[in-house]
């Protein structure tokens, strides 16, 4: 299973990965998804499990890296380690910084290595599961997704739908790939090939996090001291090991929903730490439970996301999206063909994300303290060096100048739907999911002999629409509850 | 609490169309309009041809959908007002600028200028003084980052007044 990660390219891809992900995952308002989307151009000089090592690599550390600077400047470098901030932070301030980060380390590291373990043999099940899966239920399936991330996804569910069928809107700019006719194009020849996936996400994550940064100059950070990262005590495994095995199960099946990952199961990971824990009323005030609950869910999610992207192609979260976009790149096709026709291509995965999750273990342990550092720089210097590297990327996939000026459209139009609380990520998955969603209703409408009453006779088909509707009745149902 | 509540009584003193609620509304709305409009301009497939659905008929259908979505947040924001944001700082408009700038000279004059123009403008106006730090986010990082593209991924950046001088 391993022989493939024993080639020193690989280890080298790993390593490197590894430490930008650390990188990425420090510096806030970056993260695995916008320096995946950063690095994607780079891959394309690499073999297809090179490059796909490198991106999860990236997508696992990542995810912890996030959590350094949650604990110490009380800021997450990543969305999933907001409930990090709610224990690390105020454990740091008593002097316990060390402790603090001990505990994250830790608890990510078993929290990632608990879903690779989900992932192995979740996603060989999946996969079979999906042979049985014709047109419809493709179709149902990619429904099912959409809702799902409307439901589950921060923010309003409309307005999330209303980003996923914008996200698909924009899948069909080019040439309809059934009948070669010009949808959107207005005479420009560049967009009779569509717009591309790259352009999209860095102009939706990186371009309008900078301009996000604009107008919080005016922020000023305070970071506490780390003198070194210590291991946690015995009696603070005792207090966690049940809150780290129980996040680290409901990390893994969060992040197998097409939602956001990693982001929602930290948040859910920490409320059921609060609510089984001894000394609820120690949450928020530097509880070590509260820092081993979030952290083992949202890198528990890792791997969990992983399941629906490898096995149907649908991904499990943004940056899932952006693998399953590097994937597709590299002329593989996830899916369950992957798993008959090439399971050395998985296996190395699955390898590469088991050591990924040992290598930031070592790294974090030993240079937390140098990653901290990181945050020092300021963004009147990162920032502009990042559009250099957003721009020279996004013109380097298809040496477009059309691409960059895509991808700054897309960085105002992603500032203004944050700013009125539409996320972008079911932009990203109604983008990567629109060519799927259009060709298998189209294909199953040709099977149907154009009758739409027909996708109810497909038992499965008919299964994930039912469970499209409880997703969408689902925040209405909780809104209410609330209320009461 | 207090302080989202009072900035949502303050959205709500507003005139309907200068609320956050109604701008969204009437820009998704417009352009939702327009782009459904031209989507009766694509071509139709022959009905001997046709099988399924014609190519326009699905971005319909999501038009559709999305206007009415818009419709509904719409009207639950007459319920439940969002929050007023904060007005945007200069600098935010001044990031814009240089975009424009980015576009302007990338297309005229260099795209290596261009990044470098942005590079400068952009740290200098979001605080940056020192003149070295300047010139590593506007000269030194951009050559390292057009080396990097140009001689390990081959990449070929569109001639201008300073490319050129390397290429030739």
């Amino acid at each position: 299973m391993m022989a493939p990660l024993f080639s020193s390219k690989l280890l080298i891809v790993l390593l490197f990965g590894t430490l930008f992900g650390l990188i990425l995952g420090v510096l806030p308002g970056l993260g695995p998804t916008t320096g995946g989307a950063l690095i994607l151009p780079f891959t394309m000089t690499l073999d297809p499990l090179s490059a796909i090592v490198l991106l999860t690599s990236i997508y696992c550390a990542g995810t912890y890296g996030g959590a350094i600077t949650a604990v110490l400047i009380n800021t997450p470098g990543t969305p999933a380690a907001a409930a990090t901030c709610l224990d690390g932070y105020p454990l740091a301030q008593k002097g316990e910084a060390g402790r603090a980060l001990g505990m994250a380390t830790v608890s990510s590291t078993v929290g990632g290595i608990f879903s690779v373990i989900v992932l192995v043999f979740f996603a060989p099940v999946l996969a079979k599961l999906a042979y049985e899966f014709g047109q419809p239920e493709y179709f149902a399936l990619a429904i099912f997704g959409l809702t799902m991330l409307a439901s589950i996804g921060e923010g309003s569910p409309i307005k999330n739908l209303i980003a996923g069928a914008f996200g698909i809107l924009i899948s069909t700019i080019g040439k309809d790939f059934m009948t070669s006719i010009d949808r959107f194009t207005y005479g420009i020849n560049e967009l009779s090939v569509g717009i591309g996936f790259i352009p999209v996400v860095v102009g939706l994550f990186a371009i309008s996090e900078m301009l996000t940064q604009s107008t919080l100059l005016d922020q000023v950070f305070k970071r506490v001291a780390l003198k070194a990262v210590k291991l946690p005590s015995l009696d603070d495994y005792k207090k966690t090991w049940k809150t780290i095995l129980r996040s680290s199960g409901i990390g893994s099946f969060i992040g197998v929903l097409p939602a956001e990952g990693g982001t929602v199961a930290s948040l859910i990971g920490y409320s059921e730490a609060k609510r089984f824990s001894k000394e609820p009323e120690e949450f928020g005030k530097g509880s070590i439970e509260g820092i081993a609950g979030a952290e083992a869910a949202n890198n528990a999610a890792t791997g969990g996301a992983m399941v629906p992207t490898l096995a149907l192609g649908i991904p499990g979260s943004a940056t899932t999206a952006v693998i399953l976009t590097g994937l597709i790149i590299h002329g593989v096709r996830p899916g369950p063909d992957l798993f008959r026709e090439q399971p050395d291509f998985l296996y190395g995965i699955f390898g590469a994300m088991l050591i990924a999750n040992v290598l930031f273990f070592i790294f974090g342990f030993f240079g937390a303290k140098l990653f901290a550092r990181i945050t020092l720089v300021p963004n009147k210097i990162l920032w502009p060096m990042i559009f250099a590297v957003s721009v020279c990327g996004t013109y380097s996939l298809s040496q477009s100048i059309i691409d960059v000026w895509i991808m700054l459209f897309f960085g105002v139009l992603g500032f203004f739907m944050r700013r009125f609380g539409f996320s972008v990520v079911p932009v990203i998955i109604g983008l990567i999911l629109g060519e799927l969603v259009e060709g298998t209703l189209r294909q199953s409408l040709v099977i149907f002999d154009g009758n739409w009453f027909m996708f109810l006779t497909r038992p499965i088909a008919l299964t994930f629409f039912i469970l499209s509707l409880i997703a969408l009745a689902f925040p209405l149902l909780r809104s209410k509850k609330q209320k009461n | 609490m207090n302080n989202v509540q009072n900035k949502k009584r303050a959205n709500k003193s507003l005139p309907f169309f200068f609320k956050d609620e109604f701008k969204v509304f009437f820009v998704i709305i417009f352009f939702s309009t327009i782009l459904l409009i031209s989507t009766f301009t694509f071509d139709k497939v022959p009905p001997i041809l046709n099988r399924g659905i014609q190519p326009a008929t699905f971005p319909k259908g999501l038009l559709v959908l999305i206007m009415f979505l818009t419709s509904i947040i719409y009207y639950l924001s007459f319920k439940n007002p969002w929050k007023k944001e904060k007005k945007l700082p200069k600098p935010f408009f001044l990031t814009i600028l240089s975009f424009i700038l980015f576009v302007v000279i990338s297309k005229t004059l260099d795209f290596f200028l261009a990044i470098s123009v942005l590079s400068i403008f952009v740290s200098y106006n979001w605080g940056e003084r020192r003149v070295f730090y300047l010139l590593l986010v506007g000269i030194i990082f951009p050559l390292v980052v057009f080396i990097f593209f140009e001689m390990i991924l081959g990449l070929r950046f569109p001639p201008g007044i300073i490319t050129n001088l390397y290429y030739y």
